[in-house]
């Protein structure tokens, strides 16, 4: 979800100057433990009854504020208060940019909200980890089973080692509701007037694409002056140039062979996208395009396929009706196991200095069980293991393929983590050095340089960390 | 103000005679219970304003995560700010901005106040509330009115297809030549009818015999511009510079909005930068470091503005 980042809002800007005037406290002092803070679960062993717990409030930050997602949470949350009449819920729903704004404050505080939303990899997951602000939940994993609900690879984006030096691996901070994947969006009458067949194989797209631009029709949508987008866009790239798992093993931090980023994926990856950029099978001055703008236009026939999120299926299905379809990325050969860059929503994670933390394992095994992925699914949102509602679901439809792509991608272990999560600045050098591959101005050869400095760096600084923390121990 | 200049004559005489009133004081001299009423807007002003000055200062000689203990800095935060490319850049291009915020509105809205006040247009209200809207419009909304026009198939290029110019056309924001100025350019039309608004004001405030004796000499329009009306407006254009300079220099939400410091970092400015580096990259420190320089800029452009143009001593 990281680097799903919406337009950005004014009241972004308010909030930031609000924030900053009142972040005048002493620097890492107030109350925040250090490194490692509470121990693992809280010694719960059986499974706990909320409703024994007494009168309890439970305040919940969230940043699921659209159609699907918001009404999904709003039926779960009332159900939950009918189940357990003795358990309050007291929803605090912004925008995702407003909450990344004011979490880190509100939970640096006295009194932080019980569960908050956290976004996966070190500007906040870690972070809040390194702080000692989240609880550990290895031990409610084990009691409400969520080892075996999830499959492994999205359970570990959700781990984070005990001295927050690197994330996918170690300790559990929270658990994720929703999944999510770059699928390639198509429309169907923009094909169909091309005489081009939807494609099977990843040849079958590329070979598509000067066949579309012959036709007249834009080959492939794109808006990037959010920045963003080319994100995704590459990592489909990167992985259908055959570096998805040294991608996962880079961005995880797990190191082996072809990590890093000077290699030849990640500038076959940079020189497709110069080159599509180039051919013009991307619309021109795509640079100075908004993610919504071309979105509009895709909706309107304007482009023949779409590279993006899961997450914009609502808003496409809306206009687009049956002419819309979509895909993970196809496969090099034709039904071979699809790769793609994906994940899961922010994870739901417990504070460490909530007053409740049984009641609130129990409100996220509630958001997650077999029941709630039947709500989500009922609501439009993919929920990261369907259940029952999801097969029931028409195959040819669009939320059919939807709901099919996301299985394939987790039969075939086919995820790739968000580029964005490798360091704390990758989002930064990657976002705008891609702006610079797209605009011609960026080799691909200085591209991948300057990816493999930002990842070295950090390399190198976690350790130094590690190599202080180790020299401080008694 | 108009006191104190003649010590002695009527004037003198009559505070000579009510000095007694003021128990012993100078008259004129503020009795001591006026700090008294000063204290109200001072503890809002030091609560709001001075404190987390002093903080920001203070967090510019660490380095903090914002979660986590801080650690000792030194000067490292002030020394990236002229080594780190990228903060460099941001510097220059917050200075490059200058042209556009300050300099053109500046121009422009002399040359419209001169001409303007030369000859009497029919409906001058409308037009200068007109030109005074952008003023009145929060920058929010400015910016996501100029990101539609300044996109691929925004108004700009259509305007431009339309009259033949379809060699001009180009994405506006996504330009890395271009970028700059075009944001530039909304800022020049969001300044400068604050510009125009001020010069008229002050156009007024000239005497007209100033205008009739040069006119008497001969003098042109041009002359007239630069031998009356420009130095009659000194006071007023030192205002109009500080204003606009200081809005191009925090310059925060139109870069937000329509760029986000791209295409790459050539839109990149100070203030966007605190903000990133704060909120985003967690690196509150540097983001105090950049704050504090951005303040200390301004302050210095601000105080050469009025030595510079208002002249110390002007009456």
């Amino acid at each position: 979800m990281s680097a799903h980042r919406r337009a950005r809002s004014a009241g972004t800007a308010l909030a930031a100057t609000t924030v900053l005037l009142a972040s005048a406290c002493v620097p890492g002092t107030d109350g925040s433990g250090a490194a490692g803070g509470a121990g693992p679960g809280a010694g719960a062993t059986g499974v706990p009854d909320p409703a024994k717990a007494g009168k309890v409030t439970l305040t919940v930050w969230d940043q699921e504020i659209r159609g699907g997602q918001n009404a999904e949470i709003e039926r779960l949350n009332r159900e939950f208060q009918e189940k357990y009449p003795n358990v309050t819920i007291k929803r605090v729903a912004r925008s995702f940019d407003d909450l990344k704004t004011t979490l880190k404050l509100a939970m640096s505080g006295n009194n932080p909200p019980d569960i908050v939303q956290a976004n996966q990899g070190y500007p906040d997951m870690v972070a809040f980890v390194k702080a000692g602000l989240l609880l550990p939940l290895d031990n409610y994993a084990g009691i409400y089973g969520w080892n075996t609900r999830y499959p492994n690879t999205l359970l570990n984006l959700n781990r984070v080692a005990a001295d927050g030096s690197r994330f996918g691996t170690g300790r559990l901070y929270g658990i994720s509701q929703t999944g999510e994947y770059v699928g390639v969006y198509y429309n169907k009458d923009v094909l169909a007037k091309a005489g081009v067949e939807p494609p099977k194989t990843w040849s079958d797209l590329t070979g598509a694409l000067p066949k579309l631009k012959a036709e007249g029709e834009l080959p492939v949508q794109f808006g990037n002056l959010d920045q963003y987008p080319a994100i995704h866009t590459f990592g489909v790239l990167q992985n259908q140039a055959g570096g998805a798992e040294a991608v996962r093993n880079t961005v995880l931090g797990a190191g082996g062979a072809g990590t890093g980023f000077d290699n030849e994926h990640t500038r076959e990856a940079a020189r497709t996208l110069a080159d599509w950029a180039e051919k013009g099978y991307l619309p021109k001055g795509a640079n100075g395009k908004g993610y919504d703008d071309a979105t509009k236009q895709f909706a309107s026939g304007d482009g023949a396929f779409l590279i993006t999120g899961t997450w914009l299926l609502a808003d496409l299905k809306k206009p687009m009706g049956d002419k819309l379809g979509l895909m993970p990325p196809p496969p090099a050969s034709a039904g071979g196991a699809p790769v793609s860059t994906g994940g899961q929503g922010l994870a739901w994670s417990v504070t460490s200095k909530s007053e409740h933390p049984e009641v609130a394992a129990a409100y996220l095994d509630f958001l997650t069980d077999e029941h709630a992925a039947d709500v989500m699914t009922e609501e439009g949102v993919l929920p990261a293991v369907p259940g029952k509602a999801a097969r029931e679901v028409p195959a040819g439809s669009v939320d059919g393929q939807l709901i099919d792509g996301w299985e394939r991608l987790n039969a075939a272990d086919g995820l790739v983590p968000y580029l964005d999560y490798t360091t704390p600045t990758f989002y930064d050098t990657l976002s705008k050095w891609l702006q610079g591959v797209i605009d011609g101005k960026v080799s691909p050869d200085a591209f991948a340089e300057a990816l493999q400095q930002d990842y070295a760096d950090f390399q190198k600084q976690q350790q130094e960390e590690s190599g202080r923390a180790a020299g401080g121990e008694r | 103000m108009s006191a104190g200049h003649l010590p002695g004559g009527p004037a003198g005489r009559l505070r000579a005679l009510v000095g007694r009133h003021y128990g012993g004081r100078a008259p004129g001299e503020p009795r001591a219970v006026g700090y008294l009423y000063l204290l109200p807007a001072f503890i809002l002003y030091a609560v709001f304003l001075l404190f987390p000055l002093c903080q920001t200062i203070w967090l510019s000689f660490v380095h903090w995560d914002g979660l986590t203990v801080a650690t000792e800095a030194g000067l490292d935060n002030y020394r990236d700010l002229f080594r780190d490319p990228v903060l460099r850049d941001s510097f220059l291009h917050a200075l490059a901005l200058l042209v556009f915020y300050a300099a053109l509105p500046v121009a422009i809205g002399l040359l419209l106040a001169s001409v303007l006040s030369r000859f009497r247009v029919r409906g001058m209200t409308f037009f200068r509330t007109v030109l005074f809207l952008p003023q009145v419009l929060a920058m929010v909304v400015v910016a996501v009115a100029w990101r539609s026009i300044l996109a691929p198939d925004g108004l700009l290029n259509d305007l431009l297809r339309t009259v033949g110019l379809e060699g001009l056309t180009r994405s506006w924001l996504g330009d890395y030549t271009w970028a700059l100025p075009a944001v530039g350019a909304v800022g020049t039309w969001v300044e400068t009818g604050l510009c125009l608004v001020l010069f008229l004001a002050g156009t007024q405030r000239i005497p007209r015999e100033l205008y009739e004796a040069a006119r008497m000499d001969g003098a042109g329009a041009v002359r007239e511009f630069f031998a009356v009306t420009l130095p009659g407006l000194r006071a007023e254009i030192a205002v109009a510079l500080t204003l606009t300079m200081i809005a191009g220099l925090r310059n925060f939400d139109l870069i937000y909005i329509t760029t986000g410091g791209g295409p790459g970092t050539s839109t990149s400015v100070p203030a966007y930068q605190v903000y990133h580096r704060a909120f985003e990259i967690n690196e509150v420190g540097s983001a105090a470091a950049v704050g504090v320089g951005l303040t200390v800029l301004i302050f210095v452009l601000t105080v050469a503005v009025t030595r510079l143009v208002e002249g110390r001593n002007t009456t």
